[in-house]
């Protein structure tokens, strides 16, 4: 990559790399990454600033394709490295991306103890309802009843529902959008970020290879926008009405945004109180290594 | 029992007190200049069962908790009933003789040292832990040593509380005033030295060595005998300015271990070796992303919950084969309490030089037992090398950064996140030298294997940086000992007491398990003409990884998977055995104490002894 110091005016093509995303044509994933790069350059995140972390699926090969630092991870566990990346230096973005398959399923867990945690991390999800990277099998999304290849004669399990999941969790950040809704996504991804603490955002992103059954067209028949009706965003009841709301249609937008939120993890752990931890001396004076060992004396 | 030497067991239930009875009396020995080192067997209870400290001390510092008790201190009556029948002529047996009274005839020349404690601290009525102070009180008597410092200690553990100090001194110099009208002192005496001495467990040492070490992230979950570090730091976080993290499990840990190191600082995560399957996958990432890291595996005995509270040293292939792929990481094991502090420095330096994972395997022995260090091994510098490490900007770089750039020693200079003029991307997928995935390609076979080299080739000269087997005892000995890890104590004690005997014996302990010293191994074993390899599993995983390594073929194993550790006198019968032509001897823990008809690990009240053992059977005949 060329270098890039620090730009005085941050513009979309500042993070856009000489590397092209190799996803299938008309892949939902190309919209969630063109609002990333906008959302960026309208916050003037210097790229350097900025860490894009992934699991593992289609959708995180997501860090290869943005001008900043990154780190694509294992499946599931981009929220854990994430997490060790902002406790390290909580003053850069760090921006975490993956699928559902990597965040609802095989790194559920961590999701919700991120949301716990409260990290100041920003997580888009992008929802193809299915395993695209392995060729069409059931993802924790994928509707009931809906046929792939390894569920030939419909999925047995209940769909997983994110944002009633977030809510319950504790997130003080949750949103959804749609892929092909760009200008959308942008102000949902800039929120997101600007919120301090964790904030998750779950896009559907369809996958026009595998997933047969959540098209562009299911979505643009379901899904309205809250920003268009009177939710209370600050109402944690009125959003866990919402994310409980599929059918007939979906709602897409700022759930919920925490009125009074906890600060996040790495503004309350006491050694990340004054400089990251990155740049603090990491030696120890020698009347303070006397006193350690007076405690075993 | 040696001159000057006294090996004290104390017997109860969990919840009895062992432990802190067990510190006041190492703390006080300690700051008299008398060394100590302490190993506890106990069971997975909180309340009840049975647990047992046995604690030596010496002038001469000893490093492992030797193989008979002098004085057993009998905290209830199960605890009276197993152990009475194992003290040596000349010992004494210290109990609360209001409650218990011995189920047989003790030893002969064993000394019976019921204490009155209902007299000596009538608070024991309501608080009987006070039973614990008065014996040892009398301990401290029988051993010739003076009580103040004794009383000293207890106002070191209750600083914030003036009354239970009182409490305390006052009982244990009433144990102590009754021993000395009523009983026979020990043989042994024990002597006041100069020497400052700190007392300290394994895990004490890996953290307080590791923060020393410039550690700045540590992350954990809570997994015996591991819990300590986890504990030590979250103690310490605040004041040293750590960040210390308990997480959801080992899955998270290592990541976000792995993830802080990504970012420039050094974190270090310890867990078992359950968790540390849970570890695996991650290990492979900081492989491939050469992301230094630091992880410590404490092993207990296994296999899967295995036996929680037990020593072993089964994990070894699993430190070699954690994570798929071919790569090479670094194993250390650290030979001793001591040696844990120096470790994760040692760790460290080479995980940044490197910028490769590197496993620190300790085992229960070491990280729950305590040792008395002395203060001037603990009290240095280490100096910190982080490598080839980018942490400015300097503004006159203008090629264009490569992360994995290809340099003739394989390693790259890695410029932290953050800076301007670097930006990179890591992968876990195979990457060329910018970062870019090759993974994704039809296929890419030159850079590929560039990619593997370049990695591998970063080994060529890493054996220099990491400590080499230690041999002691002549070179030209006719028999090779070879121990690695926690058993070079034990072992050394062993060859000390075969060389007394007569035998031609030497030592080597290996610290370094991967990659392995083979040169300097196969030169020690070239000169003797016999090897015994001593480890504490059933199928010898150091003996076939030196096989392996080197094509040595060693002339006798010496094996134990029981759950005890090494004691001297097994090794020096293990030894005898091997050179009268034995190939394999498994050790078993049947001496008396444990050579007993009680089930093992019940947490109930002990029925009685129904055949009482001679406390002189001979382990192997």
């Amino acid at each position: 990559m060329s270098p890039s110091a620090t730009v005085v005016d941050v513009k979309v093509k500042d993070f856009k790399p000489a590397v092209h995303p190799d996803w299938c044509p008309g892949c939902g994933d190309f919209g969630v990454l063109t609002a990333l790069y906008q959302a960026c350059a309208q916050l003037q995140i210097q790229p350097h600033n900025l860490m894009v972390i992934s699991g593992i699926g289609c959708s995180s090969n997501l860090p290869g394709f943005i001008q900043s630092y990154g780190a694509h991870t294992l499946h599931g566990r981009l929220l854990p490295f994430a997490t060790g990346c902002k406790l390290a230096n909580q003053e850069m973005t760090i921006i975490g991306t993956g699928g559902d398959g990597d965040g609802y399923g095989i790194g559920l867990n961590h999701f919700i103890q991120a949301m716990r945690r409260n990290i100041d991390v920003t997580y888009i999800v992008m929802n193809n309802e299915i395993y695209g990277l392995t060729t069409g099998q059931v993802s924790p999304t994928s509707e009931t009843g809906m046929k792939t290849k390894t569920s030939p004669h419909g999925n047995l399990e209940g769909m997983l529902n994110p944002m009633a999941l977030a809510m319950a969790a504790g997130c003080g950040f949750v949103a959804r959008g749609f892929s092909a809704q760009v200008k959308h996504l942008v102000e949902l991804y800039k929120a997101g970020i600007e919120h301090k603490g964790f904030a998750v955002i779950d896009v559907f992103s369809p996958c026009v290879t595998f997933n047969k059954l959540n098209t562009y067209q299911y979505f643009r028949d379901r899904v309205y926008k809250l920003e268009d009706t009177d939710h209370d965003t600050s109402s944690f009841h009125a959003a866990m009405d919402k994310a409980l709301e599929w059918d007939p249609k979906i709602p897409i937008g700022l759930f919920y945004r925490n009125p009074d939120p906890r600060p996040p993890l790495d503004a309350l752990d006491p050694a990340l109180t004054g400089l990251p931890l990155v740049q603090q001396d990491y030696t120890i004076d020698s009347e303070t290594r006397a006193e350690l060992i007076h405690e075993f004396m | 029992m040696p001159e000057s030497e006294v090996i004290i067991g104390i017997g109860g239930a969990a919840g009895d007190g062992t432990a802190s009875a067990g510190n006041t009396l190492v703390l006080s020995m300690a700051r008299q200049g008398i060394a100590g080192y302490g190993y506890n067997s106990y069971q997975s209870v909180i309340r009840g069962g049975h647990s047992w400290l046995r604690l030596r001390f010496s002038a001469k510092k000893p490093l492992n908790h030797g193989d008979q008790v002098d004085v057993c201190i009998a905290l209830n009556q199960d605890s009276l009933d197993r152990h009475l029948q194992e003290l040596q002529p000349g010992g004494v047996c210290l109990y609360n003789g209001a409650k218990f009274q011995p189920s047989y005839e003790p030893p002969t020349g064993v000394q019976l040292c019921g204490l009155p404690v209902p007299d000596l601290a009538p608070d024991s009525v309501k608080l009987p832990v006070m039973q614990n102070t008065v014996a040892v009180g009398a301990a401290v008597q029988l051993m010739g040593l003076e009580f103040e410092t004794l009383a000293a200690v207890f106002e070191t553990t209750f600083a914030k509380k003036p009354a239970v100090v009182q409490q305390n001194v006052e009982a244990a110099r009433n144990g102590y005033d009754y021993a000395a009208k009523n009983f026979q002192p020990l043989e042994a005496k024990l002597h006041r030295t100069d020497q400052t001495w700190a007392q300290c467990s394994g895990n004490d040492l890996l953290a307080m060595g590791a923060a020393l070490a410039g550690c700045k992230f540590y992350v954990a979950y809570p997994m015996s005998p591991a819990t300590h570090i986890l504990e030590w730091f979250a103690n310490h976080a605040k004041r040293l300015g750590i960040c210390v993290r308990q997480v959801e499990d080992e899955i998270s840990v290592v990541n976000m271990c792995i993830g802080a190191n990504h970012m420039g600082v050094r974190g270090m995560c310890a867990t078992s070796g359950g968790g540390f399957a849970l570890m695996t996958e991650a290990i492979g990432m900081a492989a491939i992303y050469e992301t230094p890291a630091v992880i410590i595996n404490v092993m207990r005995a296994g296999p899967s919950t295995g036996v929680p509270t037990k020593t072993e040293q089964a994990d070894l292939n699993q430190a070699f084969g954690a994570s798929q792929g071919d790569f090479q990481r670094v194993v250390l094991a650290p030979i001793s309490m001591g040696d844990c502090f120096v470790t994760p420095s040692v760790a460290f330096d080479v995980a940044d030089k490197y910028q490769i994972p590197v496993l620190i395997l300790a085992d229960l022995l070491l990280c729950e037992g305590s040792e008395t260090v002395a203060t001037d091994v603990l009290n240095v510098d280490f100096t910190i090398d982080r490598g080839e490490l980018i942490t400015t900007a300097d503004g006159s770089h203008q090629e264009p950064y490569l992360r994995y750039k290809n340099t003739p020693s394989g390693i790259s200079p890695r410029a932290i996140p953050g800076l301007p003029g670097h930006l990179y991307v890591s992968g876990t997928d195979e990457h060329d030298e910018d970062g870019v995935l090759l993974s994704d390609v039809f296929t890419d076979p030159t850079r590929r294997k560039k990619m593997v080299d370049k990695r591998h080739r970063k080994m060529a000269t890493i054996l220099r940086d990491l400590p080499a087997p230690i041999l002691e005892g002549p070179a030209d000995a006719e028999t090779t000992l070879l121990g690695w890890g926690s058993t070079w104590g034990v072992i050394k004690e062993a060859a000390e007491r075969l060389v007394a005997d007569g035998a031609s014996v030497n030592h080597l302990q290996i610290k370094t398990m991967m990659p392995l010293h083979g040169n300097e191994i196969a030169a020690v074993v070239e000169k003797s003409q016999r090897l015994i390899i001593i480890e504490n599993n059933h199928s010898g995983q150091f003996a076939r990884h030196l096989r392996a390594e080197t094509g040595i073929v060693a002339n006798g194993h010496i094996r134990k998977y029981d759950g005890e550790p090494f004691e001297p006198k097994h090794i020096v019968s293990a030894v005898n055995d091997i050179i009268a032509g034995q190939e394999v001897v498994d050790v078993l823990s049947t001496e008396p104490g444990w050579r007993t008809d009680h089930p093992t690990g019940t947490s109930g009240p002990w029925e009685g002894l129904q055949q009482v053992t001679q406390p002189d059977v001979p382990i192997k005949t």
